[in-house]
């Protein structure tokens, strides 16, 4: 059956809920509502107020009463209504949750999924566009993952929820309804800490994740047939842990490597993954690694400043050309 | 409110007899733990900070007193006593504080951030008040289970001013969860006065904004906690929801052992240290008729020991080696309860 990544979203959520009874989520307006963009529509119905509970405005709260809940066995999806709202979790997240089993002597686990909607493209302005992702990519315990397809959104939630570790799962909200997939009927995962190849290709890779995946596929497909240029495209799926084989594998493969994400310039995944090349494929490359990214300016809100801010199929087409040509 | 604590009869049948002795002897254990633990520190032996709580045992001993097993418990970074009160072993917690491998957390964090989930004893973070937010999260469990167990969470006035308090006691008020909050006032956030802190006298006047009462009592006062805590944790425990306790108190010590607090004044110390705990719990038990020289003696002699074969094990216990500084980060596939075991992964997979 076709389904939007939105509904992929849900569908991970009603079935992991009923296969396991520990499992509940927890947030600002998921009940009633079902949530600001309907990713826990009817699971209030279903599974009633015990296990699907609206929260008072508390960010802190909705992390650490998660927490508190996944030491003692449960496995709570804890939703942030906007991932820009994250920073307001930020300590429970990176000092609580990320370092609870390392001072508890591997005597603890917590199994909690925090969702957070992300992304800019939407007219979102500055408080409703962000990719806060690399705040979180460098913090030892926490897993982060970042699906670009339905298929990816729902396996890999399942794969979090099932996971033992805090794990951050940034959902892009431009993706939400704007594509759709054919979904097997049942159970399926998609492993996290796994990245795929989504178009093969032997001039040039371009790694990616999330929300840009889709342009850079659309970029690829241009310059194949304009300029006869063969991209791979390889799609992160989880930022940590990085998946070092599959980029240095696509980096032996085609020597020039352009790293794409919405997510700011400085300080993006693009130079994490720029350095684990160069420090371990540097004698296949032909040419710099480069990196199409967001502008270093918050994301704003008039049209042409946000055009001007993120990434697009057209600066990726010139980035591509640029390093095809080197 | 505060209330006094209720005048107990001599004619109590034998088990509270005991009990009050066992109350006795762990207040005794706490403080000579805490003063050996600063001994230690003066000797280079413990490394790191160390936060001693002495002079606020009666508090730790009387909120831990009532609980049962499974009930969950986030200390502040002064309740060396609540490890203790939930059955860790001292040697373990001694361990800890040397960064040995035997600690809780195996050397990876200094003092009470390793916590003992398999004691009910959540570890703390820094970040105080932080985890307030847990132990609510724990209580939501509870209920969701249907367990009869409740949660505790102590706090000082200093972290009282964090979003993260409030946060949690809004939301424990609003689904009537069993958490039981206590306030450790020792007057003091580090260097700040509680004047500074806040514009009212007690932390306990919030609780009405949460929907739940507040109760102030003496901290340095064992009988006046118990009589609280024995009374208002059943309720919770009956699922009459949260409550607040407030135990007004004074540290004898800096914030850390670094510091010399010379911010205080030394006659406020004096007046405080007067209304030390133990012997007013001594006075309470000469007055019902024991023979409280005779069982000082026999209680310092085991607590003595229990505190010696603590350091011998601490002293005796290897350092970690450097490579377990990759353990323990992320859980294995398959762990999801507070007692699986140590995990090797280090890179996160799987």
């Amino acid at each position: 059956m076709e389904v939007t990544y939105i509904k992929a979203i849900n569908s991970a959520l009603h079935e992991e809920m009923r296969r396991d009874e520990n499992v509940f989520v927890m947030g600002e307006d998921v009940a009633d509502l079902g949530g600001a963009f309907k990713a826990t529509e009817g699971l209030l119905d279903a599974f009633g107020e015990e296990r699907v509970i609206d929260t008072p405005i508390s960010e802190a709260l909705i992390v650490g009463a998660g927490i508190g809940a996944a030491v003692l066995g449960m496995r709570p999806v804890v939703e942030m209504q906007f991932a820009d709202f994250i920073s307001c979790a930020f300590d429970q997240i990176v000092n609580m949750a990320a370092t609870l089993r390392y001072r508890h002597g591997g005597k603890a686990a917590c199994p909690l999924v925090i969702r957070a909607p992300s992304g800019a493209g939407v007219h979102g302005a500055l408080f409703h566009s962000q990719n806060p992702e690399a705040w979180f990519t460098r913090v030892p315990g926490l897993k982060v993952v970042a699906p670009a397809t339905p298929y990816d959104a729902k396996g890999i939630l399942k794969s979090a929820i099932r996971d033992g570790n805090p794990v951050v799962y940034f959902e892009h909200k431009r993706l939400y309804r704007s594509i759709k997939e054919d979904l097997p009927e049942g159970d399926f995962t998609v492993p996290i800490g796994v990245a795929e190849i989504r178009k093969e290709g032997g001039d040039l890779s371009i790694i990616t994740y999330g929300g840009t995946l889709g342009q850079s596929l659309d970029a690829a497909r241009i310059v194949e047939k304009e300029d006869g240029l063969a991209v791979e495209v390889l799609d992160l799926r989880t930022l940590l842990p990085l998946d070092r084989e599959a980029i240095l594998a696509t980096a032996r493969k085609t020597g020039k490597v352009l790293v794409v994400h919405e997510d700011r310039l400085t300080g993006g995944i693009g130079g994490e993954v720029s350095a684990i090349i160069m420090e371990n494929a540097f004698e296949f490359l032909d040419g710099p690694v480069r990196r199409v990214a967001a502008a270093d300016a918050h994301v704003a809100f008039s049209p042409p400043l946000e055009d001007f801010i993120l990434p697009s199929t057209n600066k990726i087409v010139d980035a591509i050309r640029s390093l095809a040509a080197y | 409110m505060p209330e006094t604590n209720v005048a107990r009869g001599v004619a109590e049948p034998a088990p509270r007899v005991e009990y009050e002795l066992q109350l006795y002897y762990w207040m005794k254990l706490i403080r000579a733990f805490e003063e050996r633990v600063s001994r230690l520190h003066r000797q280079n032996k413990i490394l790191g900070g160390v936060y001693s709580g002495a002079g606020q045992e009666a508090i730790v001993t009387g909120i831990c007193a009532p609980l049962h097993d499974g009930d969950f418990v986030a200390p502040l970074h002064r309740d060396m006593g609540v490890f203790i009160m939930r059955g860790v072993d001292p040697g373990r917690l001694m361990a800890q504080l040397m960064g040995k491998g035997t600690g809780l957390s195996r050397g990876k964090d200094s003092f009470l951030h390793g916590g003992d989930l398999e004691h009910g004893v959540f570890g703390s973070t820094s970040m105080l008040g932080s985890s307030l937010p847990v132990a609510v999260g724990a209580a939501l469990k509870f209920k969701m289970k249907k367990n009869p167990n409740v949660a505790v969470a102590f706090f000082g006035e200093g972290a009282a001013s964090r979003g993260d308090v409030h946060e949690a006691m809004n939301f424990a008020g609003v689904h009537k969860l069993r958490v039981v909050f206590v306030c450790e006032n020792n007057r003091y956030a580090y260097s700040t006065p509680l004047e500074k802190q806040m514009a009212i006298e007690d932390v306990a006047d919030r609780a009405v904004a949460y929907g739940f009462k507040g109760y102030v009592c003496s901290g340095n006062d064992l009988l006046a906690v118990l009589e609280l805590s024995e009374r208002l944790i059943a309720k919770t425990r009956a699922g009459e929801g949260p409550v607040l306790i407030e135990c007004k108190t004074y540290r004898y010590r800096g914030h850390s052992e670094h510091d010399a607090a010379l911010y205080r004044d030394k006659e406020e110390l004096i007046e405080w240290q007067s209304r030390d705990p133990i012997p007013r719990f001594e006075f309470y038990l000469e007055k019902k008729g024991h023979e409280i020289k005779s069982i000082r003696e026999q209680i310092d002699e085991r607590v003595n020991k229990t505190v010696q074969a603590a350091v011998d094990f601490a002293e005796s216990s290897p350092l970690p080696e450097s490579q377990e500084a990759l353990e323990d980060i992320y859980a294995p596939p398959g762990a999801s309860t507070s007692t699986n075991t140590h995990g090797t992964s280090s890179n996160g997979s799987g």
